[in-house]
């Protein structure tokens, strides 16, 4: 935009959408904000009043509160881990030429297509059931006493049911990174003597560490806000063992009625993602840069 | 040292035979250029010899040790690929290292060996930048660099040259050359080119649909081409082919006459034509004629002999210089 007249009309054109979009934001915030400082509770309607910060302090003392901190902090990582690290070997291996990589491919996909609710119940009922389930089957092949996954070891079933959900993503996009690597750089590499291993670390992996960070970038982003698959599977529990904070919130407004305490509960959480952002495009920005 | 044998040499993708059947000698320190147009399977001879591809028949010997199956890291030899392939996340440093440090030698004797090599190639001060803040031909010789620190039996260059332009090209053909006057290392060089080809080469290797054409000096290619193809891709501008009646007076099927052995007047000669073009290059000028009865040729005469599209013009061929030629395209002697 050159001259200073197509710079405001420029401006002029943009501001109906900014302001709708500034307006979308702002209204459900203030609102938030302002539902946070109430004592609000579906059961007493017609009661709100005025409560200060109690709200906050209430939802920041709950013992509930740092276990969802902690399991939404061990979801995030918990996939991050399996999804990069599975999705660079899968990608390794689907790069190879081999019979029916085409249909291959779209298996591996599969998955991602996969609402979550139906991949969490498919999961809950198929897999980890300790009656029906195919885990339990193969642990009576063997003579073992069947697990309960949900029951046992709720947080690490839900990080496992994510991560299988996510886990093409990764792939695909890590697929596509391997591809775009010159095929004479790994001949150079072979040239000038280094193994498969070599290769890997020298090559590959530098050449990949732009996807990467892209896939934990974007998948961090909706990582935090897991809720179908908890509500599917564990709803929770037992106790508070596999509550994130999204589901903390859920529980606090539509278990407890009380949207104070979750309208304090939805602030904190933005705040929060708003941190973890914060430290990721830092990380990113220097990565994408070089 | 670095001798490189090809005995019954084969390649075929499938069922398309991309080279039939290959031998070829190449001496400890000799200049070996590949010659040939696109898709005449240099490159591909040249990625046999190197074991980025897999022979489908006969026997590659490196130094006197057959190395057919042998890897391509065991067989001693670099390469300087076309795209110069350097590693893009590491320093200049890092990419002539790389070798080096795969071949697990110390870090001392890693150092002094970058150094050497960037000392060599005027890289010193660039050591510490990436790939991509260099200019084309520094990425060139970053290339060469990463292939001389191996200190390797031979290099192996597949068109190194094709992705800089004009000037930098010629410039690059010097030092490689010079390089190889320093080294005395076997090279040999794959390119289309056959200005490369003349200038660089000890011996050059003309190749046509996977199969030897001839094999010799730039002079001997030059003099006493074997056959048409070779007479025809080596020397520019082309050398004229004429057949027919003109052809038959020299008891030949088709004879071939080098633009710059013809000789040109204005008033009388052999064959009689019109200017078409007239290219003048100053020290030159390259003529297009259009002679009766024969076709296009092309003559090159002294710059200032002048003339213009449209003048009547006589050719007459240096009788010592003319090749002959059968009717299966070989040379008659």
């Amino acid at each position: 935009m050159a001259t200073l007249h197509t710079r405001s009309a420029a401006r002029l054109m943009m501001a109906p959408s900014v302001l709708l979009l500034l307006a979308w934001m702002i209204v459900p915030l203030s609102m938030t904000i302002y539902f946070s400082l109430l004592r609000y509770n579906l059961l007493m309607p017609g009661m709100e009043e005025f409560a200060g910060l109690s709200n906050y302090t209430y939802f920041l003392t709950d013992p509930a509160f740092f276990q969802a901190i902690f399991n939404t902090l061990a979801i995030v990582l918990g996939v991050l881990f399996i999804t990069v690290v599975g999705g660079i070997g899968l990608a390794l291996l689907l790069d190879q030429p081999m019979f029916g990589q085409g249909i291959v491919r779209i298996l591996v996909i599969a998955p991602f297509l996969i609402m979550p609710t139906v991949a969490a119940l498919v999961w809950k009922n198929m897999f980890m059931n300790p009656v029906n389930g195919i885990f339990a089957w193969l642990a009576k092949l063997f003579g073992l006493q069947p697990f309960d996954f949900l029951a046992n070891a709720p947080l690490f079933s839900i990080i496992l049911i994510v991560a299988w959900q996510w886990l093409p993503f990764a792939t695909l996009i890590l697929l596509t990174a391997l591809q775009s690597l010159d095929e004479e750089q790994k001949e150079a590499a072979q040239m000038d003597g280094a193994g498969a291993l070599s290769r890997f670390i020298y090559l590959i992996l530098p050449h990949l560490s732009r996807a990467i960070t892209v896939v934990i970038l974007i998948q961090t982003i909706f990582l935090l806000s897991v809720f179908a698959e908890i509500l599917v599977t564990t709803n929770g529990g037992p106790g508070t063992q596999s509550t994130n904070l999204t589901f903390l919130v859920y529980a606090q407004a539509l278990l407890q009625f009380d949207v104070g305490g979750a309208s304090a509960g939805g602030i904190i959480a933005v705040i929060l993602a708003n941190i973890v952002a914060f430290f990721l495009m830092r990380m990113i920005g220097k990565t994408l840069e070089a | 040292m670095g001798s490189i044998t090809l005995k019954n040499v084969s390649k075929a993708f499938g069922a398309h035979a991309v080279i039939p059947s290959i031998d070829l000698d190449i001496d400890d320190g000799e200049f070996v250029v590949f010659v040939g147009p696109s898709g005449c399977g240099k490159s591909t001879l040249l990625r046999l010899i190197a074991g980025l591809e897999d022979v489908s028949g006969g026997e590659i010997v490196i130094d006197g040790k057959n190395a057919t199956d042998l890897p391509p890291a065991k067989r001693g030899l670099s390469m300087v690929f076309q795209s110069y392939a350097l590693y893009p996340h590491m320093s200049v440093r890092g990419n002539i290292a790389f070798p080096l440090k795969m071949m697990g030698e110390d870090k001392a004797v890693i150092d002094k060996k970058v150094a050497d090599a960037a000392r060599v190639l005027n890289l010193t001060d660039y050591l510490d930048r990436k790939p991509r803040q260099l200019s084309g031909g520094q990425r060139q010789r970053v290339a060469i660099g990463r292939a001389i620190v191996r200190q390797p039996e031979a290099f192996l260059f597949d068109e190194p040259l094709s992705n800089l332009d004009a000037a930098l090209r010629v410039n690059m053909r010097l030092e490689i050359s010079q390089l190889h006057q320093q080294l005395k290392t076997t090279m040999i060089y794959v390119t289309h080119d056959q200005v490369e080809a003349m200038t660089m080469a000890d011996k050059i290797v003309v190749l046509n649909r996977g199969r030897i054409e001839q094999v010799g000096s730039p002079l001997e290619l030059y003099h006493r081409p074997d056959n048409l193809f070779v007479a025809g891709f080596i020397g520019s501008p082309k050398m004229n082919f004429v057949s027919g009646a003109p052809a038959a007076m020299h008891q030949a099927h088709t004879i071939g006459v080098r633009p710059e052995h013809l000789v040109l007047s204005k008033e009388r000669g052999t064959w009689r034509g019109t200017v078409g073009v007239a290219e003048h290059l100053g020290s030159d000028t390259f003529l297009h004629v259009n002679a009766d009865g024969i076709g296009t040729m092309t003559a090159r005469v002294s710059g200032d002999f002048a003339v213009t599209h449209g003048d009547q013009v006589f050719l007459t061929p240096d009788p010592q210089r003319v090749h002959r030629f059968d009717e299966t395209g070989m040379a008659i002697r």
